[in-house]
């Protein structure tokens, strides 16, 4: 992983900003982020099999530790891989 | 070479071996893997070996450096120890001072003490399309900000990374040593540079120079900055072929440094506050040096007011340039002559005593004015003769064109450039009989004054 110095005044999140909400999930690639609470998964399986009604394809993702943000490696794989997440908040 | 002693000394006190790399060494002892450096590092290892005597609590009490059979007997109290060794062998440079290992050290131990926020990028990010998806690139790739190459840069000057050189508009934002090496990282610029830059930062931060106000303008202007003094020479700037153009380091990147510093932290950005109508390629960053070993004259800093031989950096507000071209005058007059036929046109013929110009005589123009005797001031008051415009030929109206002065000032002499406004300096290539001007923007202090700074340390 590279790491960087912050170029700008620092006044803005140094995060990508937030893509547009899609006005439909129909068609398009939806990640599901469990954050490694208990039961979680049983939360996203719901949410996966709706999805998949709607047509959408669903892949799934796993944080190590819900004590901690997901991993940067795990966040760009997710913004390269999907066109919308859904995070389980789930406990 | 010193393996058997160091078993020898063990058996007399206590002893703790760090090895640097190879760590079937020393066989006589077993040593402890110091392959990531960091005891060296924390103990200041310069050269190995180096021997050194800690009291109960693990403070260092005395270090002896290479090896010197006397020393090691005297530090160890042995006078039998290594009786069979030369008297004397220098020691290697320990790893942790090697050039190639160095700054990544100093930036994983040295709790760096750098205030900038830091940015992680994936593992499977491509850390340069990473920083063009972050908004901080001009267009040209940018070289990655990491720390270690931030501490590089920052040794190139004396001044702490925390100091507040300037306040940058459009945001008004306080920027430090510090956040201008970074920017100047990002640009491709060498530490050496680093002092230019800073020099540059605050030139174009000042109320008479007004960087908000061209960079807000439609019209197609940027900083330009001219250095003087040795400086040029010693951090290997270009005043010869091709001064303006490519090739060289240091004229591409310093003042794309600064332009970086607007955009990053000014906030200045093209469709933002930033609304020139066409702009030009010289806003990606354009400074040089002037020839000073070629010319008797005095250069643009000193009639500015510098001493000579001091470093300086003039921060002038201009377009790129435009070629001024005579290849038949053989006398200082004819060549004036032609010079102010193109001066009178920048812009167009029709604006007068708004905008200041940078006129840059090239060396066979040059050669001209020193072959006749001419010095700068007897050059510039030719020259500002014959700047002057009879203003019934540039009426509105006139010549078929709407553009110009209102009738009211018909019958009257104005001068081209205010007075004060004409800047002349000297570079190029030794072959050509071209010259160039840049133009600029509102002059005086409705607009931009140029900024003549000495450039220290």
């Amino acid at each position: 992983m590279t790491t960087v110095l912050d170029p700008t005044n620092e006044s803005t999140p140094s995060v990508l900003e937030r893509c547009m909400r899609p006005e439909s999930l129909a068609g398009l690639t939806v990640g599901l982020l469990d954050i490694s609470k208990p039961r979680g998964n049983v939360f996203l399986d719901r949410v996966e099999e709706r999805l998949n009604a709607l047509g959408s394809t669903v892949r799934r993702y796993k944080k190590p530790t819900f004590t901690k943000p997901a991993p940067v490696d795990m966040r760009h794989q997710i913004a390269t891989e999907c066109d919308a997440v859904i995070e389980a908040l789930a406990d | 070479m010193v393996d058997p002693i160091l078993g020898d000394i063990a058996k007399g006190e206590p002893l703790t071996v760090y090895t640097q790399d190879d760590l079937t060494f020393p066989e006589s002892i077993a040593g402890l893997d110091d392959l990531d450096l960091s005891m060296s590092w924390h103990h200041n290892i310069e050269t190995v070996p180096t021997l050194i005597r800690v009291d109960a609590n693990g403070a260092e009490e005395d270090r002896i450096i290479g090896w010197s059979r006397d020393q090691w007997q005297a530090f160890t109290g042995d006078i039998e120890l290594g009786i069979t060794l030369p008297e004397f062998r220098p020691g290697c440079g320990s790893l942790s001072v090697d050039p190639s290992r160095s700054d990544e050290l100093n930036a994983r131990m040295g709790g760096s003490g750098l205030a900038t926020r830091r940015v992680d990028f994936a593992e499977l990010e491509d850390e340069f399309e990473a920083m063009y998806d972050r908004g901080w690139s001009d267009g040209l790739p940018l070289v990655p900000p990491t720390e270690a190459r931030v501490l590089r840069m920052l040794e190139g000057t004396t001044r702490t990374p925390g100091e507040v050189v300037a306040n940058v508009p459009p945001d008004l934002v306080d920027i430090t040593v510090e956040k201008i090496a970074v920017n100047a990282v990002m640009a491709g610029c060498k530490p050496e540079y680093l002092p230019v830059v800073i020099t540059a930062v605050e030139a174009i931060c000042t109320d008479e120079f007004n960087i908000h106000g061209l960079l807000a303008t439609t019209m197609s202007v940027g900083p330009v900055f001219v250095i003087n003094g040795p400086i040029r020479r010693e951090i290997g700037m270009n005043s010869g072929i091709n001064v303006f153009g490519q090739g060289n380091r240091a004229n591409l990147t310093i003042g794309r440094a600064v332009q970086l510093v607007v955009r990053n932290v000014g906030g200045g950005r093209p469709g933002g506050v930033d609304r020139a109508a066409q702009g030009s390629p010289a806003k990606i960053g354009l400074a040089f040096p002037e020839d000073e070993e070629g010319t008797p004259w005095i250069s643009l800093a000193e009639e500015r007011g510098m001493d000579p031989g001091v470093n300086s950096l003039t921060a002038l507000c201009l377009e790129g340039p435009r070629l001024i071209v005579d290849q038949l005058s053989r006398t200082p007059e004819s060549l004036t002559n032609l010079i102010a036929d193109a001066l009178l046109t920048t812009h167009s013929s029709r604006m007068v005593a708004g905008i200041d110009a940078l006129l840059v005589l090239s060396p066979e123009h040059m050669a001209r004015y020193v072959d006749a005797g001419w010095d700068r001031a007897r050059f510039r008051a030719e020259l500002e003769e014959r700047l002057m415009i009879d203003t019934d030929d540039i009426i509105r109206g006139t010549g078929g064109i709407d553009e110009g002065l209102p009738a009211a000032f018909a019958g009257k002499q104005v001068p081209k450039f205010r007075p004060g406004g004409l800047h002349i300096a000297h570079a190029g290539g030794p072959a050509g009989l071209f010259s160039s001007v840049f133009a600029g923007w509102v002059s005086g202090p409705t607009g931009s004054v140029p900024v003549t700074k000495e450039i220290t340390p």
